[in-house]
């Protein structure tokens, strides 16, 4: 059981939910950028929230399969067709051997993820199949998916069907980017700190996984820009000599010698990550103890969420189908209805 | 040599530092101090041991320890209550670290700035190479990369700046010079360090049982070895064999 690659958009990659407990040893989580959506495409194909799937940036690529598999693509609104056939994201749909899967561009977000049941089967290294670019760790050969690539997938133990959210996602809430002050917020002035909050940031094209950086407002140190190294976390927002703020990511490095502001809290981290370049936003400032209320209302809805799906009907002619079909140029096979 | 130039003003009281909402900082301290640094190695010994529940993991670093934990089962406030007890590690808290001699093919191709460092300093290269191997360097921390070792100890006037402009491929096992800190490069990739060598002695290797080989508090020394031992180690570490062992802690 494998997925070949036919097309590869920009930065697929191999992730899982990251490599835990070693960031002593100088090892970065990796990891998604949007964790719930990768959670919620391997719910949607009966994986477990932690089995390996694909992540890309903007656009997905083409696939094959060597057997029946089912596969959900999540992150945003995309186009994703099983040959001709539109199928929707956030659901989990069929793909058969001889049919090519594409994924092409994200309307609404930057990162996107494709689980396939039994997920993707690559040796795990120290513990995690997630992929770490700058390190070349782990993932498929410790690099981004080019064509040509085969990636094995796990066995599928789950009932077979095709599943979908009882209820659909409702749009990620706007507002401000939620942050905490510190550890390294006295580097920095009153007036400064202020800045933070009252000027507008503008996404940047120089942003990976590893780091976003943002213009709009420079925020020079008092204290200056070099302190003794220390750990970070993604969400960090470093503070180089530069004076551009820079927000940690999935693929962080571990330890950093730059003045920390502040912090994104957890929650908020996926939804700064899908902001495409160019996008304005501010940042607020709200307490540990709200941050970690949020943290703890954002995990319970993810569960909620993930344990309420249903398993779409099959074998029925679905209005998306229909919609999707050319009804005027032919006559459509019987098999080519169940979707 | 950090330690004689501290003076007792520069002595920071402990400070709890929030970090987010799943992560809070216990900082001793905000230079390069080797005894601020045993103490947060002996602090961060007794966290692991004490296996608060809630508590994911720890980042000790040159003055700090970062800890990472689950509000859906420590909320930080409390987490501060647990650790208050550990921020205050008594004289000699700290068990000393093991010793690692770690030979060195010094200069080559790896060690493409051995000959020009030297000149720098007004020394021949062979003193440089007496100089780097004379000391015994203290493993200050992990980080940057899997397995990476910031060395303290570097004699002074071995300080050097980093290149302006950073090398794109620098191998594993590199021996590097950045500012006032040694280095054994662990994995390749870019690097504004300099080097001076490079060691046949893998400090990461995930296919090894125990991947990484230095740990914060170790004391490492570097020996002199020629190309040819270096290519015999390096064969015997292909192989997956035990190249180099500790001296046991004292």
């Amino acid at each position: 059981m494998s997925v070949e690659i036919l097309a590869a958009g920009p930065m697929l990659t191999v992730q899982d939910a990251g490599r835990k407990g070693l960031r002593r040893f100088g090892v970065s989580t990796a990891g998604p950028m949007d964790g719930p959506a990768m959670a919620l495409a391997n719910a949607l194909c009966g994986n477990a929230s932690d089995a390996a799937a694909l992540e890309f940036a903007g656009m997905g690529g083409r696939f094959s399969a060597s057997c029946p598999i089912r596969f959900a693509v999540t992150g945003g609104d995309c186009d994703i067709r099983v040959e001709d056939r539109r199928v929707l994201p956030g659901e989990s749909n069929r793909l058969n051997p001889g049919e090519t899967l594409k994924v092409g561009a994200m309307g609404d977000a930057v990162w996107g993820y494709i689980a396939f049941a039994g997920g993707i089967d690559v040796p795990p290294v120290l513990g995690s199949r997630a992929t770490h670019l700058r390190s070349g760790l782990g993932g498929f050969q410790g690099r981004a998916l080019r064509v040509g690539a085969i990636l094995p997938l796990g066995e599928d133990k789950t009932v077979d069907r095709c599943l979908r959210l009882a209820n659909p996602l409702a749009p990620e809430a706007g507002g401000p980017i939620r942050i905490v002050l510190g550890p390294q917020d006295d580097y920095f002035s009153v007036d400064i700190i202020a800045r933070l909050t009252q000027t507008e940031f503008t996404v940047t094209p120089q942003r990976d996984r590893m780091a976003m950086i943002l213009a709009g407002a420079e925020l020079p140190a008092a204290r200056g820009h070099d302190t003794v190294s220390d750990a970070t976390v993604p969400g960090s927002i470093q503070v180089p000599g530069s004076h551009q703020p820079m927000v940690l990511m999935a693929e962080s490095q571990t330890t950093g010698g730059y003045p920390k502001i502040a912090t994104v809290i957890t929650p908020d981290l996926p939804r700064l990550a899908q902001l495409p370049v160019g996008a304005r936003f501010r940042f607020a400032v709200v307490s540990r103890e709200e941050a970690e209320e949020a943290v703890i209302a954002r995990a319970r809805t993810l569960r909620a969420r993930l344990a309420d799906l249903q398993a779409k009907p099959e074998g029925v002619l679905q209005s998306e189908y229909l919609l999707s079909c050319n009804l005027i140029s032919g006559v459509f096979v019987s098999e080519e209805f169940v979707s | 040599m950090m330690r004689l130039m501290r003076g007792m003003a520069e002595a920071v009281a402990p400070a709890f530092l929030p970090c987010g909402d799943s992560a809070l900082v216990l900082q001793l301290g905000d230079c390069i101090d080797a005894r601020v640094n045993a103490d947060i190695f002996a602090i961060a010994a007794a966290v692991d041991a004490a296996a608060i529940p809630g508590l994911v993991e720890i980042v000790p670093s040159y003055r700090s320890l970062l800890v990472r934990y689950d509000p859906e089962i420590i909320r930080g406030r409390e987490l501060e209550q647990r650790l208050a007890g550990f921020s205050r590690p008594g004289e000699g808290a700290g068990k000393k670290g093991r010793g690692w001699s770690i030979p060195v093919v010094y200069g080559g191709e790896v060690g493409q700035d051995l000959e020009e460092i030297a000149a720098m300093k007004d020394l021949s290269p062979e003193e440089l190479v007496s100089l780097h191997s004379s000391v015994e360097y203290r493993v200050f921390m992990i980080g940057f990369a899997p397995g990476f070792a910031y060395l303290g100890g570097l004699p002074p006037i071995l300080h050097t700046p980093r290149l302006q402009k950073p090398r794109q491929y620098v191998p594993a096992g590199s021996i590097g010079i950045g500012g006032q800190q040694a280095s054994v490069n662990s994995v390749a990739g870019p690097s504004g360090w300099r080097f001076i060598g490079w060691t046949p002695i893998r400090v990461f290797d995930p296919q090894r049982a125990a991947p990484f080989l230095l740990a914060g508090g170790d004391r490492v020394r570097f020996t002199s070895i020629d190309p040819e031992a270096g290519e015999r180690l390096a064969a015997r570490a292909a192989a997956g064999e035990t190249v180099i062992e500790p001296e046991e802690a004292a």
